[in-house]
């Protein structure tokens, strides 16, 4: 390389420069750092779960250790994976340059939400060494209030601190969306990854408050015995469900809106043509959003709510099906007579689809009421949330790394490689979840530590996928290391990308644009 | 695995057992055949596109389409339409599954605590389940315990009245496909009406710590005679119980409704609670250092306000059995504990 052109990687040196910075786009990568290493860590309790799994009875560890790992794996997954993942990374390092503006609102602020996240995730780290917690991912009450350790608090807060980080996220980038756009980007000119932030960063911003609130109550009745929760201090057990959920459902939006953001800049890039329907995948991802706020009652079919509210809950439930069908035609349709390229990431973004939609036609089983009576608290559920929310949101967060891998580091992630962990992952999920749909439907309840012998054959089909799918994730770990020290330069526009993060160079200047563009017509203008 | 019921969508479920159980089935037909279709027309679709757009050269030019109201208007309507059919099937068969406020031609009371179901009848019969014997007896890593029966006659409708004494459980019979929680400081209901005989599986679906997966009971369901001669067999037996000795009331207890056998082993072996083998008599020692000689005073005091002394060792797991336990079952199980040198 003769010149070394000045961009935001070498803009500053040192460690300190990285720790204190305020430019989006290395706020991206430390988030990518910080959340692949729990990601690395979530995915370990997986894989021991799903060991533990493989022959009924005892097979590597008591049943305490189990409900822990179990425990983990989700709290990390959920709290620290999923809900940040899409947005943390990739929002932040393209959500500005997308609209063409300079760097997000408030950058302090930016800096300041991922702190919280670390300081969060340590402090719910912490209990892994100080007093484990085996309450499951929802901390369900009377359980986590008076029958487990007081490991629960440190948790609980750990993840109020994580919810911080999320809603300052939030709050951010709903005012860049609407401040820092570039002359002639109108609302209906932005790109539909930042509809789908924008639509997010709503349901963070008024959603999490509520999660916030419920744990410090279970942290108050907890520590001081206030009666909140606990029938033996005359509270009410089941209305901790209804705060968990009114913030978890939109929660589970939250995790695969931004994925559906993704989908949609991948499906136009790869298939080289305008978005379908471009107004109707924005406006249903409001809908979406707004909905979700009025569902959580469909996690509560058993719970011994009224009978009226669970008919309520399902009827609701089953409006917020339509918008979601609406995406998946709409890039369907955008496929359609289109020039379509099957590289890596176009291929994760076809699992996505294949995954999701699996994962929302079994929701519409849930949905309805007198089946869910049967499947709730079954392995159906666990195979529905993970064909949903990790088929849908990992796809998405792989697609999204080799298609903006060039632009973030200069270099081309190998598509062979990508294929490969493709193939690995891909495979893996269904050999992995699918048969837990049946296990299911046999009446296997979740969280089991211990099951009858019936259950053996579909469990150890399900153990081997994720050894599958954890060598798919190794292999993909393997291409950012190799894309790092060996990938091609790779130009400011590899993959023919209409949006505007492919105008400027990769990896882009400090302040992105050296001349603010100007707009002139929509995102996705193929002809 | 029969891949042919699977097809035919009658599915991997159990055998429908109960009247309401067949109303589930037909709208679970109905859904994996719908899903199956849009799954077809959704994914099929993609294929097709995939490989008859695929990108051959490389200044290929795609289609300038933008939208397209027809198609975007009944891609929205029919969904709408066949979610709408879905959201009023389930309902009515929730309705037959709920029957809040009926009666029961049976009534069972069914207290859930971590990790048993105690079954009380009208006429003061008391099952407990499950019991201290291993389910799978020649595997020697397995966990699960030996169901205990409850018995319930056909063709009648059972109404079983749920609570808890301690966190959250569920009743969940996978035959039956229904469940219900089971609260604290609430009562809820699960009736059914069966229709088939045999042995059906209890699961505990709502988690409720260590032994959440052992929480079972099967309730077998049998004709009207036979559940007859059931009950009267047990109400016989209670009686023959009250002429026990103390020690073999207190064995009762212990193993039965307050479902000590749970947490306490009597052979030494420690499952979540220090086991009673040689514990009266002998030395304990505090997770605070202090120790003292087991005798009446220390286990009574255990019961009643367990997390006085913790033994070294133990985490505070043990709930109170203040109120729920009377002054003569306490010197029962005192005698009883007296015999498990
Ligand atoms: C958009 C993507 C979706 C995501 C990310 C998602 C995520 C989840 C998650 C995480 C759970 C389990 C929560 C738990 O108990 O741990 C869940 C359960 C459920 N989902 Fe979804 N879901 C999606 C789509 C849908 C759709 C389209 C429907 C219905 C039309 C639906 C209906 C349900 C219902 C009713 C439950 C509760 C089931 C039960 O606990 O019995 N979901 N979902
Ligand atoms: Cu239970």
């Amino acid at each position: 390389m003769a010149h070394e052109q000045h961009n935001y990687l070498n803009h500053q040196k040192g460690i300190w420069s990285w720790l204190t910075t305020l430019d989006h786009k290395r706020i991206g990568i430390m988030y990518f750092i910080a959340i692949m290493s729990f990601f690395f860590l979530g995915g370990v309790f997986a894989l021991l779960v799903r060991a533990e799994l493989f022959t009924p009875g005892k097979t590597l560890f008591s049943a305490d250790v189990y409900n822990r790992m179990m425990t983990y794996h989700g709290a990390i997954m959920v709290f620290m994976v999923i809900v940040p993942g899409i947005p943390a990374i990739f929002g932040n390092f393209v959500l500005p340059i997308m609209i063409g503006a300079k760097d997000v609102a408030f950058p302090r602020l930016n800096l300041m939400s991922w702190y919280m996240l670390m300081i969060g995730a340590a402090i719910t780290g912490s209990t892994l060494f100080l007093e484990n917690v085996d309450t499951g991912w929802t901390f369900y009450t009377p359980y986590s209030s008076i029958k487990t350790g007081l490991g629960v608090i440190p948790m609980v807060l750990g993840v109020f601190i994580i919810g911080f980080s999320s809603i300052l996220t939030g709050l951010n980038f709903i005012v860049t969306t609407h401040k820092l756009r570039a002359p002639g980007m109108t609302m209906n000119r932005i790109p539909l990854m930042v509809w789908a932030l924008y639509s997010t960063a709503i349901l963070q911003v008024l959603a999490t408050p509520v999660l916030a609130i419920t744990l410090l109550l279970l942290i108050a009745e907890k520590t001081l015995g206030v009666g909140i929760f606990d029938p033996q201090l005359g509270g009410d057990p089941v209305l901790f469900q209804h705060f968990f959920w009114f913030y978890s459902h939109p929660a589970v939006y939250i995790m695969i809106l931004p994925a559906m953001g993704v989908i949609s800049e991948l499906v136009a890039t790869y298939s080289r043509k305008i978005i379908f329907g471009y107004t109707a995948i924005a406006y249903s991802s409001l809908a979406i959003a707004g909905v979700s706020f009025l569902v959580w009652g469909h996690h509560m079919f058993v719970s011994g709510q009224s009978e009226f509210a669970g008919i309520l809950f399902s009827f609701i439930t089953m409006l917020v099906g339509v918008p979601t069908a609406i995406k998946l035609f709409n890039w369907i349709a955008t496929m359609y007579k289109g020039s379509i390229r099957l590289d890596a990431p176009m291929l994760f973004a076809i699992g996505f689809m294949f995954l999701f939609t699996i994962g929302g036609l079994t929701g519409v089983y849930l949905a309805s009421t007198g089946m869910d009576v049967h499947f709730h608290d079954t392995y159906f559920v666990v195979a529905h949330f993970h064909y949903v929310m990790v088929g849908g949101t990992l796809m998405a967060l792989m697609g999204a790394l080799i298609y903006w891998f060039p632009k973030v580091t200069g270099k081309i992630y190998s598509d062979l490689t990508g294929r490969i962990s493709w193939v690995f992952i891909f495979s893996g999920f269904n050999v992995t979840f699918f048969p837990q749909f049946i296990l299911g439907n046999m009446g296997m309840p979740r969280r089991y530590y211990d099951y009858l012998p019936t259950f053996t054959e579909l469990n150890q089909m399900s153990t081997f996928g994720s050894w599958l799918i954890g060598t798919g994730f190794l292999v993909g770990l393997f291409g950012v290391i190799y894309a790092l020290l060996k990938g091609k330069e790779a130009g400011n526009n590899p993959f023919g990308g209409k949006t505007l993060e492919w105008t400027i160079p990769s990896p882009p200047p400090h302040e992105n644009f050296d001349k603010t563009p100007v707009l002139t017509g929509g995102p996705y203008e193929y002809r | 695995m029969n891949w042919f019921s699977f097809i035919t969508a009658t599915s991997f479920m159990p055998v429908p057992a109960t009247k309401e159980s067949g109303d589930v089935d037909n709208l679970y037909i109905f859904l994996l055949v719908s899903g199956l279709i849009s799954f077809i027309i959704l994914i099929g679709g993609m294929v097709i596109f995939i490989f008859k757009y695929r990108r051959k050269t490389e200044d290929q030019k795609s289609a300038y389409i933008t939208h397209n109201t027809l198609a975007e208007f009944l891609w929205s309507f029919i969904p709408f339409v066949i979610m709408m059919i879905i959201f009023a099937w389930g309902w009515s068969v929730f309705h037959d599954l709920r029957r809040v406020g009926e009666k029961g031609d049976v009534e069972v009371h069914v207290t859930a605590r971590q990790w048993a179901w105690t079954f009380k009848y009208a006429n003061d019969i008391e099952i407990n389940s499950p019991t201290d014997k291993k389910l799978v007896e020649n595997d020697p890593d397995s966990t699960l315990l030996k169901p205990e029966i409850v018995v319930v006659p056909v063709g009648k409708t059972i109404r079983f009245i749920l609570t808890s004494d301690d966190v959250l459980h569920s009743f969940y019979v996978p035959a039956f496909r229904n469940k219900m929680d089971a609260v604290p400081g609430r009562r809820t209901t699960f009736t059914f009406t069966p229709i088939e005989k045999g042995d059906f599986t209890v699961f505990c679906t709502e988690y409720c710590g260590t032994k959440h997966s052992n929480m079972m009971a099967t309730i077998r369901v049998v004709d009207g005679e036979q559940f007859a001669a059931w009950q009267a067999e047990k109400i016989a037996a209670n009686a023959g119980a009250n002429n026990k000795g103390p020690a073999e009331r207190g064995e009762a207890l212990f193993k039965g409704s307050l479902g000590c056998s749970g947490c306490h082993s009597i052979d030494g072996s420690r499952i979540v609670g220090p086991s009673f083998k040689g514990l009266y008599g002998n030395k304990r020692d505090f997770a605070d250092g202090s120790s003292v000689v087991a005798d009446d005073a220390y286990i009574k005091q255990s019961i009643l306000v367990p997390t006085a002394k913790i033994v070294a060792g133990f985490p505070p797991a043990m709930s109170s059995f203040q109120g729920r336990i009377k002054e003569e079952e306490i010197k029962d199980i005192i005698e009883f504990i007296k015999t498990l040198k």
